[in-house]
This record gives C-alpha cells, sequence and structure tokens, in this order.
C-alpha cells in the first residue's frame, strides 16, 4: 500500500505547473455562466489545447496526452491549485468524449473530439425533461425514422450551459412500443443552432443562465450522428453517467484548492477564539484529503482491473455536500461581505447549491447505495 | 501508485475475523465486566499469536514492528468484535518504550510482542485514565521527560462502557527513563494509541451498520421490511458514507507512519527533534473522522432498532456503548481538529 506516483505521473506534474504558471491568467475572467464569460472561457479553451492541457487523459492522437487516471488526477490537482479558470468545456470533454472513445465510430471519434479539445464546439448535455427527471426513462422527447437520419422533437430542460454552447447529446425515445421505458431510447448529438431547435436560456438563483430549455421540432439528425446502435442509448447513457457521477466531474484537486482557500482565509479573517468555525474549517481540510484518498482507493482498483461501481454514489453525495459546506463556511468567514454577489467565494456557493441536484439527485443515489451496496430490498421512492 | 490492501494483508484481516468470530466476544466481554479478565486475558494471547501485538514492537526486541497498515487492518478486526481491555494503550506502549529504550524497553517489550503482557499508560496532552489497568500488567506514565511505572493502577472509575474501567494511576513510581528521548517517544505513542483508536472505531461502526443492516431487512412493520423505507435506507447510506470517506483516512495515516518509521532519524520512537510531524496531523485526521463515522453508526444502529436497541439484552448494546468512548479519547474531535489545522 503506497501513495507514491510514478515518474511518468510527476513529470506530468511538473511539467503542467510549469506551463500553468506562466498561462494562467492573473485576474479571474468573468463568470462562464455570461455571455462575455463563456467567450472568454472559450479562448482559455484554446489557449489550453495549444499546450495539450485541455484533454490529458485523451489518445495523443485526439490530442490528448494519453494520461491515465493518476496522471488525470495529478493534472487536475495542479490545475485548480494554479487558480486556473473553470472548465466551459466540461460537459464535452469528460462526458461525451468518454462515451465517443467506448461506443463511437472512427469518424465521429475524428469529427468531434479535434474541435472539442480546442474550444471551438461546446457541447450541452441534454438529458432532463420537464417530466423526466430522477426518473430519466420516462423521457418522452422523440427521434422518428426518416431518410438518412432522424427528426427529433420534443422539450429538453435544465440543459447546462446550453445557452451559448454550440451542440448537445442526449437521449431520445426511437420504439415509442418498447415492452421497458429504458428500451427504444437512442444515444444521438445535434446542434443548438440547427433548424426547429429554439433555445430558451434560464436563470438561475443568481440570474446567471448557467442553463436552458431546448425546445425540438422536427430537427434533423443524420444517421452519422448517432452514438452506438438505435435502441442501446440507455445502457451507453448509463455508462456515461457512471464516469460522470465516479471520478472525472468533480476531481479531488478542485476541492484541495478550494479547502487551501479556505483555510487562508481562515488564517487572515479568522477569530481564534471561534472554536466552533475553525473546526468547520478544519472539516473542509480533513474532507478535501478524504476525497483525494477516496479517489486514490477508485483510482488504484480501476488500475487493477475492477469496474468502477455503485460506490460511485458515494462519492456524488460526498463531493456535493462537501462543496456546500466548504462554502457556508467560507460565506461565515467573510461576515457581511458574504452578502456581496459575484465574488469567488459567492458565485462557489451558487453554483455548488446545484450539486446535491445534478447528475443524479442524491436521494436516487442514496437509493443506489441501500440497494446496491447494503442490499436493502426496493420500495417506493 | 497502488493505494490498496495487498492480499496478504487482506488475508491477515480475514484470519483475525475469522478468529474472532469462534472466540464469542460477547462471552469474553460479559465475564471481562464482571471482572474475570481471565476469558480476555486468553484471547489476547491468542491475538498475540496470530502477531497482533508484535505490530508495535521493533524486531529488536521480539517483534516485528512498526507495520502501521498492518496494525490498521488488526485493530480494525479487533474494533468490529468488540475486544476488550487496552488494545490501543498496548500498541502505544510498543512505540514509547522502543523509543525509550535501555532495560525498561528489554523488560516490557519482549512480552508485549508475545502477549504476556498488558500494558495500560497516560500520556501528558490526553486524558488522566489509564484504561483496564486493573487487567494490565504495567502502567506507564509520562510527565515531561520522565517515563514513570505506576506503583498501583488507583482507584477505578466506571465507563460508560461496562466493559473498560477506568484508573488514575497512582502518583509516584520511580522514574524508569528520562531525557529529550522520552518527549518524542511519548509523542510518537500518543499518535499511535490516537491512530489504533481510530481503527477500532472503524471497525465497531462497520459492525454496529452491518448488524443494523441485517436488522432491518428482517423486521417488518406494515407488512414490508422496515429496511425497504426509504428514511431508513438513507439514514444507513450516510452511516455507510461516513465510513467509507474515514477508512481511507486511516490508511492514509498509516501510510504516512510506515514513512516516516523508514526515514531514518525520524517518527515513530527514533526521538528526534522537536515538533509535530505530518503523520501526527494524518492520524488526527483519521481520527477524528473514525470517530465520528462510528458514533454515528451507533445513533444509527440505536434509532433503526428501535426499542430493542436501548436495552442491554441485545449484544449490540457492547458496541453501541464502546463508540462515543472511541470517538473521545486519544484525542476529542475538536483537538484532533486543532492539530489538523496546526499542520
Amino acid at each position: 500500500m503506497d501513495l507514491e506516483q510514478t515518474a511518468r505521473t510527476e513529470a506530468l506534474r511538473t511539467e503542467a505547473r510549469a506551463w500553468l504558471r506562466e498561462h494562467v491568467p492573473a485576474r479571474p475572467l468573468p463568470s462562464l455562466e455570461t455571455g462575455e464569460g463563456f467567450a472568454a472561457h472559450r479562448e482559455w479553451e484554446a489557449l489550453l489545447h495549444s499546450g495539450r492541457w485541455s484533454a490529458v487523459s485523451w489518445p495523443e492522437e485526439y490530442g490528448g496526452r494519453g494520461a491515465d487516471l493518476f496522471g488525470w488526477l495529478a493534472f487536475e490537482e495542479e490545475y485548480w491549485a494554479a487558480g486556473a479558470p473553470g472548465r466551459v468545456s466540461q460537459n464535452g470533454v469528460s462526458l461525451l468524449a468518454p462515451t465517443l472513445l467506448a461506443h463511437g465510430t472512427a469518424a465521429q471519434r475524428a469529427r468531434v473530439l479535434g474541435p472539442m479539445a480546442s474550444g471551438e464546439v461546446i457541447w450541452a448535455q441534454a438529458w432532463s425533461e420537464p417530466e423526466a427527471g430522477s426518473d430519466l426513462a420516462a423521457l418522452r422527447s422523440r427521434a422518428v425514422r426518416t431518410e438518412g437520419g432522424w427528426l427529433l422533437s420534443g422539450q429538453k430542460t435544465w440543459s447546462s450551459r446550453a445557452a451559448f454552447a454550440d451542440r448537445a447529446f442526449g437521449i431520445f425515445r426511437t420504439d415509442p412500443g418498447a415492452a421497458k421505458p429504458h428500451q427504444g431510447l437512442t444515444y444521438l448529438m445535434f446542434g443548438l443552432r440547427d433548424p426547429g431547435v429554439t433555445v430558451r436560456p434560464i436563470g438561475r438563483l443568481d440570474g446567471k443562465p448557467a442553463f436552458a430549455e431546448i425546445f425540438l421540432d422536427e430537427v434533423f439528425v443524420p444517421d452519422e450522428d448517432v452514438i452506438g446502435e438505435p435502441g442501446q442509448g440507455w445502457r451507453i447513457a448509463m455508462s456515461a453517467t457512471g464516469d460522470e457521477r465516479g471520478l472525472t466531474l468533480r476531481s479531488p484537486g478542485r476541492f484541495l484548492a478550494a479547502a487551501g482557500r479556505l483555510r487562508e482565509l481562515w488564517r487572515r479573517a479568522g477569530d481564534p477564539a471561534d472554536t466552533a468555525l475553525r473546526d468547520r474549517v478544519a472539516e473542509a481540510v480533513i474532507g478535501a484529503r478524504a476525497y483525494q484518498l477516496f479517489t486514490a482507493a477508485s483510482a488504484s482498483r480501476f488500475a487493477a482491473g475492477a469496474a468502477l461501481g455503485p460506490e460511485s454514489s458515494l462519492n456524488k453525495v460526498f463531493w456535493s455536500r462537501y462543496d456546500i459546506e466548504l462554502h457556508e463556511t467560507a460565506l461565515d468567514l467573510l461576515g457581511p461581505d458574504a452578502e456581496v454577489a459575484d465574488t469567488a467565494w459567492a458565485e462557489g456557493y451558487v453554483f455548488a447549491l446545484a450539486g446535491p441536484i445534478y447528475a443524479g439527485t442524491n436521494e436516487i443515489q442514496r437509493d443506489i447505495i441501500a440497494e446496491r451496496l447494503l442490499g436493502l430490498p426496493k420500495g417506493r421512492r | 501508485m497502488r493505494f490498496l490492501l495487498t492480499d496478504e494483508q487482506r488475508e491477515f484481516g480475514r484470519s483475525l475475523d475469522a478468529l474472532l468470530t469462534a472466540a464469542d466476544t460477547p462471552a469474553v466481554l460479559r465475564a471481562w465486566a464482571a471482572g474475570d479478565h481471565g476469558p480476555g486475558r486468553a484471547l489476547w494471547g491468542r491475538l498475540a499469536d496470530a502477531g497482533v501485538f508484535a505490530l508495535a514492537v521493533p524486531e529488536a526486541y521480539g517483534g516485528v514492528g512498526p507495520l502501521p497498515v498492518e496494525a490498521a487492518v488488526a485493530c480494525v478486526e479487533l474494533g468490529r468484535h468488540a475486544v476488550p481491555g487496552p488494545v490501543a494503550e498496548t500498541l502505544a506502549a510498543g512505540v514509547l518504550l522502543a523509543g525509550a529504550g535501555g532495560p525498561v524497553a528489554e523488560e516490557w517489550l519482549p512480552g508485549i510482542a508475545s502477549g504476556a503482557a498488558v500494558v495500560s499508560l497516560t500520556l501528558e496532552g490526553y486524558g488522566p485514565y489509564a484504561p483496564d489497568a486493573d487487567a494490565a500488567d504495567a502502567v506507564f506514565t509520562v510527565t515531561g521527560d520522565e517515563l514513570r511505572l505506576a506503583p498501583g493502577p488507583g482507584e477505578p472509575s466506571a465507563s460508560a462502557d461496562p466493559a473498560r474501567r477506568l484508573f488514575r494511576p497512582e502518583p509516584g513510581g520511580a522514574p524508569v527513563a528520562k531525557g529529550p528521548a522520552i518527549r518524542a517517544a511519548a509523542r510518537a505513542a500518543g499518535d499511535t494509541a490516537a491512530f489504533a483508536t481510530a481503527a477500532l472505531a472503524l471497525g465497531c461502526g462497520e459492525e454496529l451498520l452491518r448488524a443494523t443492516v441485517a436488522y432491518v431487512k428482517q423486521r417488518t412493520q406494515f407488512g414490508v421490511p422496515v429496511g425497504s423505507f426509504q428514511a431508513v435506507k438513507h439514514r444507513l447510506a450516510d452511516t455507510l458514507l461516513g465510513l467509507e470517506f474515514a477508512r481511507p483516512l486511516l490508511y492514509g495515516a498509516a501510510v504516512e507512519l510506515a514513512s516516516e518509521v523508514s526515514r531514518p532519524g525520524a517518527g515513530a520512537g527514533a526521538g528526534s527533534a522537536e515538533g509535530s510531524s505530518g503523520a501526527g496531523a494524518a492520524v488526527a485526521a483519521a481520527k477524528v473522522a473514525a470517530g465520528e463515522a462510528g458514533y454515528a453508526a451507533a445513533r444509527t444502529a440505536l434509532q433503526l432498532h428501535g426499542a430493542i436497541g436501548y436495552t442491554e439484552e441485545l449484544d449490540l448494546a457492547w458496541w453501541l456503548r464502546r463508540a462515543r468512548p472511541l470517538r473521545d479519547v486519544w484525542g476529542t474531535p475538536s483537538a484532533c481538529r486543532a492539530r489538523v489545522l496546526a499542520g
């Protein structure tokens, strides 16, 4: 049992640190949930790509570095420690790309991954619908067969970044007569400015249009933009959300950096006599380390050939709760300044509030933990 | 990186689990609580034969240690089975006496390794009680840079856990070792006691969760197992979450303790420089996380067992009453959090 990194991982870390020191913007970019900020973050993605840092875990032929999970984790630690901008391309890089690498065709990978890595094409996800949230398999948006492709109709919602993104991916009902709700679904990609697509941005709690509704009216999708076999969409999507919940959505590096900043804030602004607040700062430091080590254990199991299973639900509940508690502690340390909007802590807080809701609500995750890890009987939800 | 137990380490844990499952620890606990230490000492002997107490004793004194990862594996199993007696204190004494060296080390360490000696102790900066001193062959105290052998166990107080008894060691006793090495050894021993207690707490919590999951699967109300209700499931899911995120902190601390051992002039018992070690903060993090998770498991177990859980008639009571002391001894949560922030 050890925590030693290989020479290859350490070399990647050293190179990333040097590059980031030179390139990370001195002043934070505007919020990526605004039009101006989105554009600035897109430019940042292009710069990252020029250094081959935008997708380190992808194969080299697509602009990555072929880094293994440990390399990716080390890169993420350096990335967030350097105070680098949020990743506007995250949906594509960490959700669609692994799906394409596992289930896509060579032509799809060649066509999609390059522009994704450079930020030229930013991807949004199109899973939820007004009547299909936690019960995603209840989705109704359909794709009807037409010559050379499919015609999409229906409505998607809570689509992160869709207000400014270029393309989207999601699952659609292609066989309404299928015996079960999760059968007869197909995974496909479409353009957010294609004919028949209407995007209505939705302001989140702080008013920023962080997500959107997508209305689809006979939008044509060519066969070449179907991922995997028609009818296999659920299985393919679940492998993607497994990755999302598992290891790649919120890396420990992000929280280690945030806990480090919180610790600095405590040193600067904390009242040493306020041991209750001091304990919460310590809990944030401990939690970041726990998450880092938990992930190291998961990555070690993965490297030893194990699949990432329902324990990814533990991971998701942990970080989403942790993120809120960390930001609440920071706001308490800020005192009257906590109310000031548009600070990094305030923005992080609003972002964190969504964590227990997206990527499978924490209630659903706890059901999964109870049923699949503890073996408790299924019951009414 | 391979942050996983080896097959041998896992097998070691399994073999201890099998040994302890066959030992009927609730009967041993009942005897221990009634003042009959015989069955408990016999069990300690079997654990020593399996190599448990040698893990904290260096080879020069008849041990195989220090091996922190294996010690964590062992203490999780001892916690899972609620083994009575001063487990953390005896392992800490191994580190303390190895750091002290000299005649006291030669006199006591081989016995600790072989299971012939059960030891309790107090260290400055922690609580005043030497647990189970009446069952111990020696009680050590450290004050400043002096290590003493207590002349007697002192007056007992009852513990919230009837299978523990608390003693304030009689004052005095001749110093058996003295000097700066004692301060360093006491610090390393305190870290070892906290580390072992964290592992005991984790094992205790795991057993409380296992027993409660089994119970809610078979207990029916309204015609269905109560474990099918979401309120019950979610509470158990949170309990598992706490334990699963404490475990990597425990083994992370083990790795840091092990690397300190392998660094010449540093760490456990080597009698090195002043100042806190990196392992100390890692141990504190593991201690607070495992202590809180084990205690949360006890609260969950009590609530989900309902009234039957609030009785001494169920063996579960041995685990329920132990979780809180394990959370608090060798570093309260607040003390551990302060230590983490101190670096």
